[in-house]
């Protein structure tokens, strides 16, 4: 853990916001009486979006108390997944999946894309605050390989030049399209359907 | 081939309405009352005789499972806690379910817990699908609304809540035991069994882990029957089933079809062949990272099945297949995988905490060539000192992919250190 003593990022304290309480109520509400510790990973996700991103040891310890748990087990969670960011991170979050179904199909030119586009490495933070590049495990996309998760959305069929032109977006304050960037709608085979035509003849044009 | 009537999975492509107006034009929800009406053990006992086996990776009969929870439900209420943490390397099939037809889970998720005795259901979602769990919410948002779930759902006087949890981004949750205690808002550190979760699972109650696959496609064997599921693939591995197709294809896809398939006929037919033919063909890795590799011989004949690929020294596994063509580094294409399991080791067994990082670390030397030729039997030693040493199943999937390489490649990575000896000599 950092020692809050000597962290420079370090808050002066935390309180849910109005939202956030209402949603965290709502989480804790899922599971039994006296079982509230069950919520800890939602309540902790709260926390994290309510900092931009990141769980300072202040909001760790809020959560604790407000769960009636242990400062300890809350740390003990909060270290063993690795979706809670125990430091800041950019406004955007790049995560590159380098696992194998993704690095068969170029997430080498992917990676590549994003640290010539962002001028940082894996675990760097771009000066200006914006990007955070991170390289993930497999994220669960792999027939729509290479892909990057960016905040809570996928990108997905990507080479390098659809990478970069996502990151410039971005850069620039635009929307870049979310799911795949080679135009399927999600895993069908991009030669045309081979089951489920007469459906999708049917379907076709709604979604 | 599986003729489109025959598939359960209708929107898998997401080309429609995945709500509730579109499930039920599908025919999910379709007198579910009936459905509940027939009663727990009739429920089960179909589930069992249409042969369906866990699709999460284990394969076990899943009505079987069903039939360890306690028969009387006493002060400790029943769980039905369906993994929907899918990580293994290669897989996306749940995603798709979730997010194109959450009402096939939604409705199986009732009549599974009813016919286990649970009154509650948690779905543990892993935590990078935020978008997959907007949809799966919205659509349990809607079984609410509609009566369909809730108090007396869907008229059948059986009170069922189900609610949503998401992960955190553990690989590890993906054990059902490690996910009870992540559900618990623990670290996900897999239990030592028994008790099993049948007997004291999460909150120390009885409770069932199903993968999403096998609750979906619930609803739909119970109307058509056990007879007509039962009627695709070989005995013992019945029924259709989804597969994800990755890699080296012209048409990476993620399709419904039966069991048993021809591993050479599935990837020809839906994903548009090997990049560069058939004969370009390495290697495939045919149930997720976790199970051992096979070199092309054998994927010219191979069946897709729990049995058939078990013959081989590999597993149906959750049916995700990584096709490698000649272009692939096999060596590094397997250090990669081990390097995921030494990522993704909850640490709290030596062997695999230890092992891990031991198999990794030879296998990076081993993609240069920076060992000695029976450096390669140590690492085979390595790998069997892990399998079988640990709690959960995590160490058998580290070591069983290194094996399978070892097996089957054992000449290239031969070949390898002595070209990086003839190197290093020459220079």
């Amino acid at each position: 853990m950092n020692n809050s003593k000597h962290d420079p990022h370090e808050l002066e304290g935390f309180v849910f916001s109005e939202d956030t309480l209402a949603a965290a109520n709502a989480e804790i509400s899922k599971y039994p009486e006296g079982r509230q510790a069950s919520a800890v990973m939602p309540l902790l996700d709260l926390a994290q979006r309510q900092c931009n991103g990141w769980l300072p040891r202040v909001a760790m310890d809020y959560v604790a108390e407000f769960l009636d748990m242990p400062p300890i087990k809350v740390y003990e969670v909060a270290t063993f997944y690795t979706m809670y960011n125990l430091v800041p991170v950019g406004k955007y979050h790049v995560q590159v999946c380098t696992n194998l179904p993704c690095w068969l199909r170029g997430s080498d030119d992917v990676t590549a894309a994003c640290k010539e586009n962002l001028g940082i490495e894996f675990g760097q933070t771009s000066s200006n605050g914006d990007f955070t590049l991170s390289e993930v495990e497999c994220l669960g996309a792999c027939v729509n390989a290479p892909m990057i998760q960016i905040n809570d959305d996928y990108y997905e069929d990507l080479d390098g030049i659809t990478t970069a032109s996502i990151l410039t977006q971005l850069a620039i304050g635009d929307n870049p399209q979310t799911g795949s960037q080679v135009g399927r709608n999600s895993c069908e085979p991009t030669g045309g359907l081979t089951t489920l035509t007469k459906i999708n003849i049917r379907g076709s044009g709604e979604k | 081939m599986l003729k489109d009537k025959d598939r359960i999975f209708t929107n898998i492509y997401g080309h429609h309405d995945a709500y509730l107006a579109g499930a039920q034009s599908r025919g999910d929800w379709d007198d579910t009352k009936a459905l509940l009406g027939r009663g727990r053990d009739t429920i089960i006992e179909e589930i069992k005789a249409s042969g369906l086996r866990g699709r999460g990776g284990a394969g076990f009969g899943t009505g079987l499972k069903w039939s360890f929870m306690p028969k009387e439900i006493t002060d400790r209420p029943h769980y039905l806690v369906v993994n929907a943490d899918e990580g293994e390397p290669g897989t996306c099939k749940d995603r798709e379910i979730m997010r194109h037809d959450p009402h096939k889970l939604i409705e199986g998720c009732l009549i599974s817990s009813f016919a286990m005795g649970a009154h509650a259901a948690y779905i543990y979602v892993r935590g990078e699908f935020y978008r997959e769990t907007e949809a799966l919410q919205r659509a349990i948002d809607e079984a609410y609304e509609n009566s369909l779930i809730g108090a007396n759902a869907s008229g059948s006087g059986w009170d069922f809540d189900l609610y949503v949890h998401r992960g955190g981004g553990a690989y590890i949750c993906g054990e059902e035991t490690a996910l009870i205690e992540s559900l618990e808002g623990k670290k996900g550190q897999p239990r030592l069994k028994p008790p099993f979760p049948a007997n004291a699972g999460l909150y120390g109650c009885p409770t069932t882990v199903n993968n999403v696959e096998s609750i979906a496609v619930v609803p739909e064997i119970l109307r058509r029957g056990s007879n007509w599921f039962a009627g695709f693939g070989r005995p013992n591995n019945t029924g259709t089933k989804l597969f994800n197709i990755s890699g080296h294809i012209e048409q990476p896809c993620t399709v419904e079809e039966e069991m048993s398939i021809p591993l050479k006929e599935l990837i020809n037919k839906h994903a548009g062949g090997v990049v560069g033919g058939w004969d370009n063909l390495l290697a495939i890795i045919p149930g997720g990272a976790s199970v051992p590799l096979l070199p092309k011989a054998i994927c010219d004949t191979v069946l897709m099945d729990f049995d058939s690929l078990r013959d081989v020294q590999s597993g149906l596994g959750t049916a995700a297949i990584m096709v490698m063509n000649k272009s692939t580094d096999i060596i590094a294409a397997i250090a990669r995988l081990s390097a995921f399991y030494k990522h993704e080791s909850c640490g709290q067994c030596t062997p695999c905490r230890e092992g891990t990082g031991w198999m990794s670390r030879m296998m990076n030397r081993m993609v240069n060539g920076e060992a000695n030729i029976e450096e390669i039997d140590l690492l085979d030693h390595v790998t069997r000192q892990v399998e079988g040493h640990t709690i959960c199943a995590l160490g058998d999937a580290a070591a069983w992919p290194v094996q399978g390489l070892i097996r089957h490649f054992r000449p290239e990575i031969e070949q390898r250190i002595n070209d990086a000896k003839k190197q290093s000599v020459a220079a």
